[in-house]
């Protein structure tokens, strides 16, 4: 994955909890462009480990004088996006991946609906500017539970059809109310808590609208948990995973070779097959059916833990 | 007679699983004169269905339109040929809810030409039913002169608008709904294979 060594050239707290970082050559070039719902994976290096989260992009797609991110602190997290907040200052060098996208607007769409709900709002910012640009009937409906934590507040323009439900404020956003009547070749995409994401699929399903017709994101990141261990079949090494650390950190801080992309179990690169699993895998990603699941033959190391006595993978 | 079982072919090439009532769903049904009859079907499974649907039936006999008629549809109406029934098929389109239903039914040069126009307007495929019925001629695209030929029934076969001599292709386009005709004689002009009658 081609890497770029980028400047810190901004930072802006947007509420209590959300920062905005922005990025920058050091030497004034331009940056690859990108498409709306696009991410960058950030390295985070602390000591002797390196953490890597992806973040949405949330400025303009089209423009290639810098990238920028809204990171929300998850102090119950592994620990990167506290590192994002407490570590990171302007003028720092910073190390990004180049912008992938899984979450692209599908532009044969006739209109566009867009669900975001609390942080989920960010894929959608980048997706606005395009959606602006390209001049494609869309609403956005942002939903947040205070006016207070509600950040992208101060990224979103004012307009007729973007649409605020301050959850506090008793403006809870009504799916049935938005999905339903929507013209013909209307596609939805949801960013947020997997609740918010199932409750759409399921209104939309009741609604009758085809199933690629519903595009969903979840933005999370690999959840800590307690530590294991996993044996590398090839060296026959055990690797030891941290609570604090995820399968795929793990493995790479030990020099496993492991390709990845999302880092957040929704692109399916880092899939490994597991040759002996005595126990359970924690599976948290959204890559895999619920059969392979049960099988326990296949594991996303980006996002998924394992409780037991021996996990054996394909490495 | 049912729907037609069509050999084997490329990926692209279309294939048609046949019509199943999506309830009470507000539908949309094209069809021409043999379509009619898988409508006809779909109505004794599900009388029902009709009661949500806007039937349009494209180059229709008046006793098929009278039968139709007998189902009492939501709405019918009539078109003499694909021409003429676009603007309505466009209308209907742009009318439409999603959770709309679109039925078709009749030759593959009605179904490619419809599902073109209602994935023309962000509907995706997945969303459109389609049976085959009656003959199996073609609708193709000569892919030099982009002109449409209706109904080919041989191959190789003469563009009905640049005149050159064209092999009858699997290969769909999805956008166009029309199948592509490339020339056949290109490399050895004049030397043309025997023409035979298209098969299922």
């Amino acid at each position: 994955m081609r890497k770029l060594a980028l400047k810190v050239t901004e930072i802006e707290t947007l509420s209590p909890l959300v920062k905005r970082f922005r990025f920058e050559d050091p030497k004034g070039g331009a940056l690859p462009v990108f498409s709306g719902g696009a991410h960058i994976t950030v390295e985070m290096p602390e000591g002797e480990t390196i953490r890597r989260n992806s973040y949405s992009l949330i400025s303009d797609p089209y423009d290639g004088s810098g990238y920028e991110i809204a990171v929300r602190r998850e102090d119950r997290g592994r620990g990167g996006s506290r590192f994002m907040h407490t570590q990171v200052r302007e003028g720092d060098e910073i190390t990004v991946s180049s912008p992938a996208n899984l979450f692209q607007l599908d532009l044969r769409a006739r209109k566009h609906v867009l669900l975001a709900g609390g942080i989920g709002i960010t894929p959608f910012l980048s997706q606005l500017r395009q959606l602006g640009m390209e001049q494609k009937p869309y609403e956005l409906h942002y939903a947040a539970r205070s006016r207070e934590e509600a950040a992208g507040l101060k990224l979103l323009p004012e307009a007729a059809h973007i649409h605020i439900h301050i959850s506090e404020e008793g403006a809870r956003m009504d799916l049935g109310a938005i999905l339903d009547g929507q013209p013909l070749g209307t596609h939805v995409y949801t960013c947020g808590p997997d609740g918010l994401i199932k409750a759409v699929a399921d209104q939309a399903s009741r609604l009758g609208w085809p199933r690629t017709a519903v595009h969903s994101e979840a933005f999370t990141a690999p959840p800590p948990g307690e530590p294991f261990e996993v044996v590398v079949k090839s060296s026959g090494k055990t690797v030891t995973v941290k609570a604090d650390q995820s399968l795929l950190e793990a493995l790479e801080a030990a020099k496993v070779e492991i390709d990845y992309s999302c880092r957040g179990g929704a692109c399916g690169r880092c899939q490994t097959h597991v040759t002996a699993c005595d126990g359970r895998i924690l599976h948290n990603d959204h890559w895999l059916s619920e059969a392979e699941r049960a099988e326990q033959k296949t594991i996303m190391p980006c996002m998924s833990r394992f409780k037991g006595a021996r996990l054996e993978l394909d490495l | 007679m049912p729907n037609t079982e069509f050999s084997p072919s490329i990926d692209s090439r279309p294939t048609y699983a046949g019509l199943v009532s999506q309830g009470a769903a507000h539908g949309i049904m094209v069809a021409d004169d043999a379509g009619a009859e898988a409508l006809c079907d779909l109505a004794s499974s599900d009388a029902s269905v009709m009661d949500h649907a806007h039937v349009l039936l494209v180059g229709a006999a008046a006793e098929t339109f009278g039968r139709i008629e007998t189902l009492n549809p939501r709405g019918l109406h009539g078109a003499p040929d694909l021409a003429a029934a676009t603007p309505l098929i466009h209308r209907l389109l742009s009318e439409a809810r999603m959770g709309t239903a679109l039925y078709l039914a009749g030759s593959e040069g009605l179904m490619g030409h419809v599902s073109a126009l209602a994935t023309g307007a962000g509907l995706p495929l997945e969303a459109i039913q389609m049976e085959h019925r009656g003959s199996i001629a073609r609708r193709m695209q000569c892919v030099h002169c982009k002109g449409i030929t209706e109904d080919v029934t041989t191959d190789p076969f003469t563009c009905s608008h640049c005149g050159l001599t064209l092999f009858v292709r699997d290969h769909f386009s999805r956008r166009l709904g029309v199948f592509q005709g490339v020339c056949v004689d290109a490399e050895t002009p004049g030397e043309v294979p025997e023409t035979v009658e298209i098969r299922a």
